[in-house]
């Protein structure tokens, strides 16, 4: 296998882009990216597009060969490839574009994620994103996915002691570092006591414990790592790669308060990079949910299982912590544009790494990490980067 | 060519008695009061009483309109009623208004429809045909008993309420100096055919809906004009709740003061068709000559209409004490809880 590096990144602003269609957007992210990475289209050997359901939410599918199309890159008759893992689309389009490039069988990859959720009204974006639940033994009794977080919370508050507040402090700090993020959905300041007063959407979690329905993409080069030095200076390479399943249905597991996924993706992407979870500087991780977040962190290794709570109200995963996770504000303050969201946080991750994100930039960040969640915890896809 | 002078030579306001307060709803559904009413800026909304629809609301305003003035009714030789609520699907309103009022049978007749602003296009029409001479006085009436699903957040704002204004060239107690439109495709908010209930965009129905055509029709009628907003005593702007018509003056460099006189919401509700014409007869209430207003509104799909006024000195010996105010209409209430409410707007099914 040849080391593969990341040679451009691109990302559209995040939110409700009432006037930016799908094509837009991916198109609008890959050429930011192909334009950073300084490639030209006739270099691109192939295409790699994450998106969970424009099926359902704008009534698209063949994603690919849409994006070949809109980008103009279909002139030269390249692969396209859409990919689907629910929320996890983007992250797995990143490992398979990956996969691509070390195997030997492409040289230049343009992976993209994309979602545009907001051309759909009301609870229908809940119904399609419940799709990427149990829909026979869960989303058929009427579950939602604010509602599985809710019972891992409440589990995890009767396990460990996690508090409401705690849970709130996620969002407080996230909404933190999204008012940093120009691109980010949020970009406002909350407090613990709104987080806890706002309108309750699944107990305990409240409309702010919950990431947004957002419309976004982003978009990567990658090439192989001998290659990249030809585009670039600051190459950050893909040192891990890591993916596992487990039960699609909560009831499935033996604890609903670890994701095993998360814990065996991670275990293969820390392996293959050589590195442990304290070697970490700084991570993008999932936190769809409040909750999530929380888990993560454990499940990552980061903090001991049951202590992420604690850690996030002391502080320790704000920029300026030890563990800083989500310095983009995360899924919660960044928005989540389902499929675009795996793509997005590998590239926040090489602008930290590259010294160029700005206000929100992580001190001395050279070894970062994405985690990348689909549905419940049924996928998960890791990845670690680091500055060469 | 210098233009005829038309405007407004009477109007009158309806507005239904019965009141349901915002904690009345939102405890019904269990949401937090105040989060709604802060969020909303409303307090309390109308409600017709099961005998009150479109076609009541509009006769009384009419009465009321020509309680104000001598006019023999049937010299008015349009009737057009702007609302999304007509009590008939097929089977005009404005037929039911005119028969009621004496102006039948040499008479133009038509409803109108287009979300809130279907009452100010049918202004702009009797204008269109006063200045043609086909007509001597036209009747524009801005009328709804708005529709929301049980437990729609529309459910805080949709009211009932309408508004009646005589247009023609003879005494008129405010010349309108000047009226354009804003429109294009823009689906935010809708009801389909047969269908109870509109639905609606959610945050889709601000920007690029709501405020958007609004700040499109004034700036083009002050650019028309030549005016900017310190030139206008008051500014009426589309109330679809307390917030969005405070937010739109803010936009478009107008202050609260020029608002408050002409916001209703907050105590009545969205009126839909009748919101931005009552909010111009709450202005008229109180107007002095020479004072300028102007009004804009908003009709959902989407358009805004605005409008360049001036009050004249016939308002000095209009008697505008024939009839009730806005304020003594706001005033005229009695509350009603959610189990009445559910009665008066049909929510209740059994076999």
């Amino acid at each position: 296998m040849r080391d593969v590096a990341i040679i451009g990144v691109g990302i559209t602003k995040f939110g409700e882009l009432w006037d930016k269609s799908f094509r837009a957007l991916i198109t609008e992210a890959g050429t930011k990216a192909i334009l950073d990475a300084g490639i030209e289209g006739k270099d691109i050997d192939a295409l790699f597009v994450g998106s969970m359901s424009p099926g359902r939410f704008i009534g698209q599918e063949h994603i690919g060969a849409l994006v070949a199309d809109s980008s103009g890159l279909h002139v030269m008759n390249i692969p396209t490839t859409r990919v689907e893992n629910a929320c996890a689309s983007g992250g797995l389009a990143l490992r398979q574009a990956y996969i691509s490039v070390a195997s030997g069988i492409h040289d230049i990859v343009v992976v993209g994620g994309v979602e545009k959720m907001t051309d759909v009204i009301g609870g229908e974006a809940t119904d399609i994103l419940a799709m990427a639940a149990d829909q026979e033994w869960e989303a058929f009794f009427g579950v939602t996915f604010p509602a599985l977080y809710a019972m891992i919370a409440r589990r995890h508050m009767h396990e460990y002691g996690t508090t409401r507040e705690q849970l709130a402090e996620v969002a407080v700090k996230n909404h933190d570092n999204g008012l940093l993020n120009p691109n980010a959905h949020f970009r406002r300041k909350i407090t613990v006591d709104s987080v806890l007063n706002a309108t309750m959407v699944a107990d305990p979690l409240t409309v702010l414990d919950c990431s947004p329905i957002s419309d976004g993409a982003a978009a990567l080069v990658l090439a192989p790592l001998d290659k990249a030095k030809q585009y670039t200076d600051k190459i950050v390479k893909i040192s891990g790669s890591g993916q596992a399943s487990d039960s699609l249905a909560l009831h499935g597991r033996e604890d609903i308060c670890t994701f095993k996924a998360t814990v065996e993706a991670a275990r293969q992407a820390y392996k293959q990079a050589g590195v442990e979870p304290k070697d970490i500087d700084f991570a993008e991780v999932h936190d769809c949910f409040t909750i999530a977040e929380i888990l993560a962190i454990e499940d990552l290794g980061f903090v001991k299982k049951g202590e992420g709570g604690k850690a996030t109200e002391e502080g320790r995963t704000r920029i300026d912590g030890d563990i800083p996770i989500n310095p983009s504000g995360g899924l919660k303050a960044k928005g989540h544009p389902v499929g675009a969201t795996g793509i997005a946080q590998a590239a926040e991750v090489v602008l930290q790494l590259r010294g160029e994100a700005g206000e929100r930039q992580v001190k001395d960040a050279e070894i970062g990490l994405t985690h990348n969640i689909g549905g419940s915890g049924a996928t998960c896809v890791v990845h670690i980067l680091e500055v060469v | 060519m210098p233009m005829e002078e038309i405007g407004i030579v009477s109007y009158g306001a309806y507005i239904p008695m019965n009141r349901i307060k915002v904690e009345e709803i939102a405890s019904t559904w269990g949401r937090n009061p105040e989060n709604i009413k802060k969020g909303l800026r409303i307090s309390e909304k109308s409600v017709p009483s099961p005998d009150e629809d479109v076609a009541t609301i509009s006769v009384t305003a009419a009465r009321h309109a020509l309680s104000r003035v001598d006019i023999n009714p049937a010299d008015i030789g349009a009737i057009f009623i702007g609302s999304e609520s007509h009590p008939y699907a097929v089977k005009p309103t404005s037929t039911i208004v005119g028969e009621a009022i004496g102006a039948t049978p040499e008479l133009m007749a038509a409803d109108y429809e287009f979300a809130c602003k279907a009452g100010t296009a049918a202004i702009q029409n009797c204008i269109a045909l006063v200045r043609a001479g086909m007509i001597k006085y036209g009747l524009a009436i801005g009328a709804d008993t708005a529709q929301s699903a049980p437990g729609d957040a529309l459910e805080y704002t949709a009211s009932a309420g309408g508004a009646a204004f005589i247009i023609g060239k003879d005494n008129i107690i405010a010349r309108i100096n000047h009226t354009c439109s804003f429109a294009t495709d823009t689906p935010d908010f809708w009801r389909r055919e047969a269908r109870k209930y509109p639905r609606h965009g959610g945050r889709f129905t601000g920007m690029p809906a709501y405020f958007k055509h609004i700040t499109e029709a004034a700036k083009m009628l002050m650019t028309k004009m030549g005016t900017k907003p310190e030139d206008y005593d008051y500014a009426v702007f589309h109330q679809p709740n307390g917030k969005f018509p405070l937010t739109v003056a803010k936009m478009l460099g107008f202050r609260e003061e020029q608002v408050q006189q002409g916001l209703l919401t907050p105590l009545i509700g969205n009126t839909y068709s009748g919101s931005s014409p009552l909010g111009l007869c709450s202005v008229l209430d109180v107007a002095k000559p020479g004072d300028r207003i102007i009004m804009v509104s908003y009709g959902s799909g989407a358009g805004s209409d605005a409008f360049d006024i001036t009050v004249t000195d016939s308002m000095k010996n209009f008697q505008r004490e024939k009839a009730p105010t806005v304020k003594q209409l706001i005033e005229r209430k009695r509350y009603i809880n959610y189990a009445v409410y559910a009665k008066y707007r049909d929510l209740l099914y059994w076999e």
